[in-house]
C-alpha cells in the first residue's frame, strides 16, 4: 500500500491506497454459467477487469448482473466457468476468505453494533487489536464524513449515512476488489447523487478494483471507467461510457443506453435503410435476419428539426432540460419522436407547430418492427 | 351522560381535545378488557380468599416443597438450554438455506400440541439415551418437544424481523466464518426472540403436570396436586405463589429484553411476536 499525500488521506490514518498503486487486483470472469431451475441466469459471461478499474454491469432486471456479482463474491457457485483474482482461481474459495469488500443494496449494517463497531468488524476478524481497530475504523468513518456518528447505532442513521458506513466497513479490510450491489437504489435522488460522487472519488483515490452492479444507466455511465451491458446472462457490449452511447454494438445496447427513437424504415439491401427520406447505412450486421420493414434507432440529438409549414410532423410537447429542450413530434403513422434542440432555438417550437424532422446520413441501428 | 363526558373532558374545545386518544381506546375495548380481567381475576381472588394469607408462609414448611420446586427449576433450565441449542440453528438454517420448507416446519412444530402427552412420552422413552432412563431429566426431552411450537414461532418471528441473508453475507464478506457470524451477528439480533422462546419454555415447564405425573416424578405442579389432599389452603397458596413467581419471572425477562432492544433499536419482545423498528422509514437524523 502506497502512502497518499493528500490531507484527507493522512486524516484517514494511512488506510488509503494511492490511485494507480498496487491496491487493486486484476479480476477475470471466464465463461461463467449459472442456471436456477430452467432459468439460465448466466450464459457464458466473460469479463476482464484491470487493476484499479471501475467496471459497472448494467442491465434490466433478470439479466444476470447480480448473479455475476454474487459469484465473484462467493455467495453463489457457477455451474461452469471460473473467477480469477490476481491470476489465482478463487472459484472454490469461500466468501469469508476472498478478501473482497461488498456493499449491499439493502441496508446491511449489523443492528447490534455501533457505526464504529460495524466498520471495525472486518478488522476484528483479522485479529487487529482493539486500539488499532478503533483507530482505523475511526479514520475510515472520518473518510466518509461520519466521524461524529461513530457511536450511533444503525437505526439512528439515515439511509445515506448507513450506506456510507457500509462503504467504510467494506473498505476497512483494504480489499483489492470492491463489489457494489446497487448500493444507491434505496436512497432518494439527492443523497444518491452525493454518494455516487463520494464512491467514485474514494475509488479513484484508493485504486481498488471495483465491480458495480446497477440497473440505473445514469449511475453506470457517470461512475464507471467501463460499462458492461448485459442481456439474458450475456454481455452485449463492454465499453467506455462515451463509446457505449455513441457506438452501441447492438440494437439492444442502443435502445437500453440513453434515450432512443424508433422510426419506421425500409431496408434497402443488406446494409442500407430508407428513413425520413434519406438512405442511411446500417451499423454492423444488425440488419441480418430482419424483414424489409424495420424500426430505425436514432438518438434525439441526431435528428434535425425546423419549423416549416406543411412539414412532416406536429409538435405535441416539449421538455426543458436546461441548455437543451426536448421536443416531442408526432410524425405520420402516429409515430412520436423526441428531438433535442438548443433551448435558445426551440422557443418557436410550441405545441401544435408544424415542423420538418430530418436526419443526416449517418450509420444507424435497425431492429425488428414493433 | 354526554354532558357529563363533556364536563369531564374539561375546558378543551373539540379542536384541541386529544381525539387520537379517544379513538385508541373506544368503550368496547374497555368492556372486553373488563370481562377478560374478571374471567381471570375472580378465580384468583376466590383462591386467595380460600387459602387465606396465613397459608402462604406454611408453604415453605411443607415436606417435599423444595425438592419439587428445585426439580421444576432444573427441568426448566435443561429444557430451555436444549430447546435453544436445537431450535436456534435449525430455524436459522431453514431461513437461510431452506426457506421453501418454512410452511412444512410450521406444520411439524405444531404437532406436539395435537398429539396426546402419553404418546409423546412413549415416543421419547423409545428413543431416549439409556443414561437418561430412570432420571427425571428424561422429562426434559418431553418438554423440549412440548415447547417446540412456541420456541419455533418465537424464533421464526425474530428471524423474519431481521434481514438474515444479507447480514450473514455481509459478515462472510468481512471474513467471518459461520460460527463467528452466528455468535456475533445472528444471535445478538434474535436475542429478543430467544428471550421470548425462553419465557414460553420456562412457563410451560413450571406449569406442566401431565407428563411429570405420568412419569411419576414430583415436579412442582405434581406436588401441588398431591399436597392438596393434605391441606387444601396450603396447596392453593402454593399454586398462587407459583403463578405469581412465574409471572414475575416472565415480566423480568421481557423488561430486560425490551430495554436492551429499545436502546439499540432492535426487536421488541412480546410473548408471541417480535417486532423490529422499520429502518427504511424511521431515520434518526437527516443527511
Amino acid at each position: 500500500m502506497t502512502a497518499n499525500t493528500t490531507a484527507g488521506t493522512e486524516a484517514a490514518g494511512g488506510v488509503v491506497h494511492a490511485a494507480g498503486g498496487d491496491a487493486g487486483a486484476p479480476v477475470a470472469l471466464r465463461e461463467l454459467s449459472r442456471s436456477f431451475g430452467s432459468v439460465r441466469a448466466l450464459d457464458g459471461l466473460s469479463l476482464e477487469i484491470a487493476p484499479g478499474e471501475f467496471v459497472a454491469l448494467l442491465g434490466p432486471s433478470g439479466c444476470g448482473k447480480t448473479t455475476a456479482l454474487r459469484i465473484v463474491a462467493g455467495f453463489e457457485t457457477a455451474d461452469s466457468g471460473s473467477v480469477t483474482v490476481d491470476t489465482k482461481d478463487v472459484s472454490a474459495v469461500p466468501a469469508a476468505k476472498r478478501d473482497m469488500g461488498m456493499v449491499f443494496q439493502s441496508y446491511s449494517l449489523f443492528p447490534n453494533m455501533s457505526a464504529l463497531d460495524n466498520v471495525g468488524f472486518g478488522l476484528r476478524m483479522r485479529q487487529l487489536r482493539a486500539g488499532e481497530r478503533s483507530r482505523k475504523a475511526g479514520a475510515l468513518l472520518d473518510m466518509v464524513g461520519l466521524s461524529d456518528h461513530a457511536k450511533h447505532y444503525p437505526h439512528q442513521l439515515s439511509g445515506g449515512q448507513q450506506q456510507r458506513v457500509a462503504l467504510a466497513r467494506a473498505l476497512a479490510i483494504e480489499p483489492r476488489v470492491l463489489l457494489l450491489d446497487e448500493p444507491l437504489s434505496a436512497l432518494d435522488a439527492k443523497v444518491r447523487l452525493q454518494l455516487r460522487e463520494q464512491i467514485r472519488s474514494l475509488q479513484q483515490r484508493l485504486g481498488t478494483t471495483t465491480l458495480f452492479v446497477t440497473h440505473d444507466q445514469e449511475e453506470a455511465l457517470s461512475m464507471a471507467d467501463r460499462v458492461g451491458v448485459m442481456r439474458d446472462g450475456r454481455l452485449e457490449q463492454v465499453a467506455v461510457p462515451s463509446e457505449l452511447y455513441a457506438e452501441p454494438a447492438t440494437a439492444f445496447v442502443a435502445e437500453f443506453v440513453g434515450v432512443m427513437n424508433r422510426i419506421p424504415g425500409q431496408l434497402e439491401g443488406a446494409d442500407q435503410v430508407s428513413v425520413l427520406g434519406v438512405i442511411a447505412p446500417v451499423h454492423g450486421s444488425t440488419a441480418a435476419g430482419l424483414s424489409r420493414d424495420v424500426d430505425v434507432l436514432v438518438r434525439p440529438e441526431t435528428l434535425r428539426i425546423a419549423v416549416q409549414e406543411g412539414g412532416n410532423g406536429i409538435v405535441t410537447d416539449r421538455t426543458f432540460l436546461g441548455s437543451v429542450t426536448r421536443v416531442s413530434v408526432r410524425l405520420s403513422g402516429d409515430v412520436t419522436v423526441k428531438v433535442d434542440r438548443a433551448t435558445t432555438e426551440a422557443a418557436e417550437m410550441l405545441p401544435g407547430a408544424s415542423v420538418q424532422v430530418s436526419m443526416p446520413v449517418t450509420p444507424v441501428h435497425v431492429t425488428g418492427r414493433r | 351522560m354526554a354532558a357529563v363526558a363533556d364536563v369531564a373532558a374539561g375546558a378543551q374545545t373539540p379542536a384541541t381535545r386529544p381525539a387520537t386518544r379517544r379513538r385508541s381506546y373506544p368503550v368496547w375495548r374497555w368492556v372486553i378488557l373488563l370481562l377478560a380481567g374478571a374471567y381471570f381475576l375472580i378465580p384468583l381472588y376466590a383462591a386467595l380468599r380460600f387459602a387465606g394469607l396465613k397459608a402462604f408462609p406454611d408453604v415453605f414448611k411443607q415436606s417435599g416443597f423444595f425438592s419439587a420446586i428445585g426439580l421444576s427449576l432444573r427441568l426448566a433450565l435443561v429444557t430451555t438450554v436444549l430447546t435453544l441449542v436445537l431450535m436456534v440453528p435449525t430455524t436459522v438454517y431453514v431461513h437461510l438455506r431452506l426457506p421453501g420448507i418454512r410452511r412444512v416446519m410450521e406444520g411439524i412444530t405444531i404437532l406436539p400440541i395435537v398429539i396426546p402427552p402419553i404418546v409423546l412420552i412413549i415416543g421419547v422413552l423409545k428413543v431416549a439415551p439409556s443414561f437418561l432412563l430412570g432420571t427425571p431429566y428424561l422429562l426434559g426431552l418431553v418438554y423440549v418437544i412440548l415447547a417446540m411450537p412456541f420456541a419455533y414461532r418465537s424464533l421464526d418471528a425474530g428471524l423474519r424481523a431481521f434481514d438474515l441473508k444479507t447480514m450473514v453475507e455481509a459478515s462472510n464478506s468481512l471474513g467471518a466464518g459461520w460460527l463467528v457470524t452466528l455468535w456475533r451477528v445472528v444471535l445478538p439480533n434474535i436475542r429478543a426472540s430467544m428471550l421470548s422462546a425462553t419465557v414460553l419454555t420456562v412457563a410451560l415447564v413450571l406449569g406442566e403436570f401431565t407428563a411429570a405425573s405420568l412419569a411419576l416424578y414430583v415436579s412442582f405442579p405434581v406436588w401441588i396436586v398431591q399436597f392438596e389432599q393434605n391441606s387444601g389452603p396450603v396447596s392453593v397458596a402454593a399454586s398462587l405463589m407459583a403463578l405469581f413467581v412465574t409471572w414475575l419471572l416472565l415480566m423480568v425477562i421481557v423488561a430486560v429484553g425490551g430495554r436492551s432492544a429499545r436502546r439499540r433499536g432492535g426487536a421488541q419482545v412480546a410473548l408471541f411476536t417480535v417486532t423490529r423498528q422499520d429502518f427504511s422509514q424511521t431515520r434518526g437524523e437527516p443527511e
